[in-house]
């Protein structure tokens, strides 16, 4: 497949297209709208060609309506929270976006806690905006604060992999030891499990098994994990 | 982003839990060093030092120059280091934050004042002509323990770099180019290697050798300790931070005093191999 830099154009043609991540359509100067890339990668797309993204890796988020990321309580600004998700600018999280949150009964989270939120709105030209709760349902599904644990960053291909069901590393860990995870889009994971030995392991492997730090393959971590003593 | 979020809760608690136990986020043990890896470039005097995902560029450049009438006899070192944001995005450029200004001082203490270059055999021309030596510090990526990493660099540099030689008659000075005579390595006095140990909170963790970024932040006090192979004490550094008892500080010594030994065999090691892949005739 082509790889692409930011900026080019790319041939997607469809009479239903769907433009997924890294692609932007643009109206051009004569009228006829162009479909360009905004990120570096590959250009990838469906068997029947309407479905059309950029796969490409790097370590910088750029927030996306409806991914769920984990960030870090910053400050508090009157009733709203200000929270890093990793990206540009700081994500605005209300006071009242938690699942049977009213103005008397609010959750009490504190600068420097862990949360796994999803983004309801982002804009390039504005602040990313947070929710804790699911959006059909409106209850919590997950989302909230992350209590104790341990945060490891990644890269973002390397969360897109471990939040794909038929990837190998998580079931292997699970075999071995019962342990927790939530995994961000924006390059960072939010693991659990009873001992700091097993949280230690499981944060190397991650880095062992990410794309920019090696690429370790399953036989490899089965060894490396025996080395481990876990 | 000028200034970095601190780490979060999950993670300090963590970090500290773990230290209780001697273990470590990255897998190391407590008196661990990273183990550098050193690159020399294709010029003398450039060298790039890596310890696990912290690298540093060092890079030694020198002119004549005529000196200040002070000093007439001696020759000028001068170490230029800036932290761009290209180290971590918590430095902004043109603002020099805390720890910039700890590493200038900590590279200007050991690599300049504790003189490890013989400034005066850099001198050409009494009152005339000096050699002015530069040395310029990029950090290309900060993932903790920055100093020890740039001192590394420096000294090494400063070990590869090879100046023209130069003949004196009378009052006339010729500068011979390398590729008509071998040039010469700048005579240094000692080879001193800078040792970071990070303290933390809880009484009953032990010190750590060569902290991770995370560690550091997370860290109640860091003490920098420089010394050569030979074990003489350069410089001890110590910024504030929670107070050490003196046998905290005389075990930390005996550490260190290894851990020099260990590293100069491997300077010693990585730049005779280098040299063997040089052709410099000497004729």
């Amino acid at each position: 497949m082509t790889t692409v830099l930011p900026g080019e154009q790319v041939p997607a043609q469809h009479v239903n297209l769907k433009l997924g991540p890294g692609l932007l359509q643009q109206t051009s100067v004569g009228g006829t709208p162009a479909v360009v890339s905004t990120r570096a990668g590959e250009v990838q797309h469906s068997a029947n060609r309407n479905k059309w993204w950029i796969e490409g890796n790097s370590r910088r988020y750029a927030p996306a309506p409806q991914e769920s990321v984990v960030g870090v309580v910053v400050s508090r600004s009157g009733e709203n929270w200000r929270v890093d998700i990793g990206s540009a600018h700081m994500a605005t999280l209300d006071g009242l976006a938690f699942e049977g949150a009213t103005k008397r009964n609010r959750p009490n989270l504190k600068v420097g806690s862990l949360l796994y939120a999803r983004v309801s709105l982002a804009h390039k030209d504005m602040e990313p905006e947070l929710e804790c709760f699911d959006a059909q349902t409106r209850k919590a599904e997950g989302f909230g604060e992350l209590k104790g644990g341990f945060l490891v960053q990644c890269s973002l291909k390397m969360c897109r992999l471990l939040l794909d069901p038929h990837h190998f590393l998580f079931p292997l860990l699970g075999s071995r030891f019962p342990l927790e995870s939530a995994i961000g889009m924006n390059g960072r994971v939010w693991i659990s499990a009873k001992e700091p030995r097993q949280v230690i392991a499981i944060a190397r492997c991650i880095e062992a098994v990410d794309p920019d730090g090696g690429g370790m393959d399953e036989a490899a971590v089965k060894k490396f994990l025996n080395t481990l003593d876990v | 982003m000028p200034r970095p979020p601190s780490p979060s809760i999950p993670e300090k608690e963590f970090v500290h839990g773990a230290l209780k136990q001697s273990l470590r986020v990255d897998g190391r043990a407590m008196l661990e060093m990273r183990t550098p890896t050193l690159t020399f470039g294709p010029e003398l005097g450039w060298v790039e030092c890596a310890m696990g995902k912290t690298r540093v560029l060092a890079q030694v450049d020198g002119k004549m120059v005529k000196p200040p009438p002070e000093r007439p006899l001696e020759g000028m070192i001068t170490i230029h280091s800036e932290l761009s944001p290209m180290a971590s995005n918590e430095y902004e450029p043109g603002r020099p934050s805390e720890e910039e200004v700890t590493l200038t001082r900590m590279l200007d203490k050991v690599l300049r004042r504790s003189d490890t270059v013989d400034k005066e055999s850099l001198c050409v021309l009494a009152g005339q002509r000096v050699w002015h030596i530069r040395l310029t510090i990029h950090i290309l990526s900060n993932s903790g323990n920055m100093v020890d990493c740039a001192c590394l660099a420096g000294i090494v540099a400063l070990k590869h770099f090879r100046r023209p030689e130069v003949e004196v008659v009378g009052d006339e000075v010729t500068i011979h180019h390398p590729s008509e005579r071998a040039p010469v390595p700048l005579s240094m006095h000692h080879t001193p290697f800078c040792l970071t140990f990070a303290f933390f909170p809880d009484p009953s963790t032990p010190p750590l050798l060569d902290p991770s970024h995370l560690e550091e932040t997370l860290s109640a006090g860091l003490l920098s300790v420089a010394l050569n192979a030979q074990r003489e004490l350069c410089v001890v550094q110590k910024a504030g931070g929670i107070p050490l008892a003196p046998d905290d500080v005389l075990k930390i010594m005996d550490i260190a005093v290894t851990k020099a030994r260990e590293l100069d065999k491997l300077v010693e090691a990585r730049l005779e191999e280098d040299w063997k892949t040089r052709n410099v005739e000497v004729r």
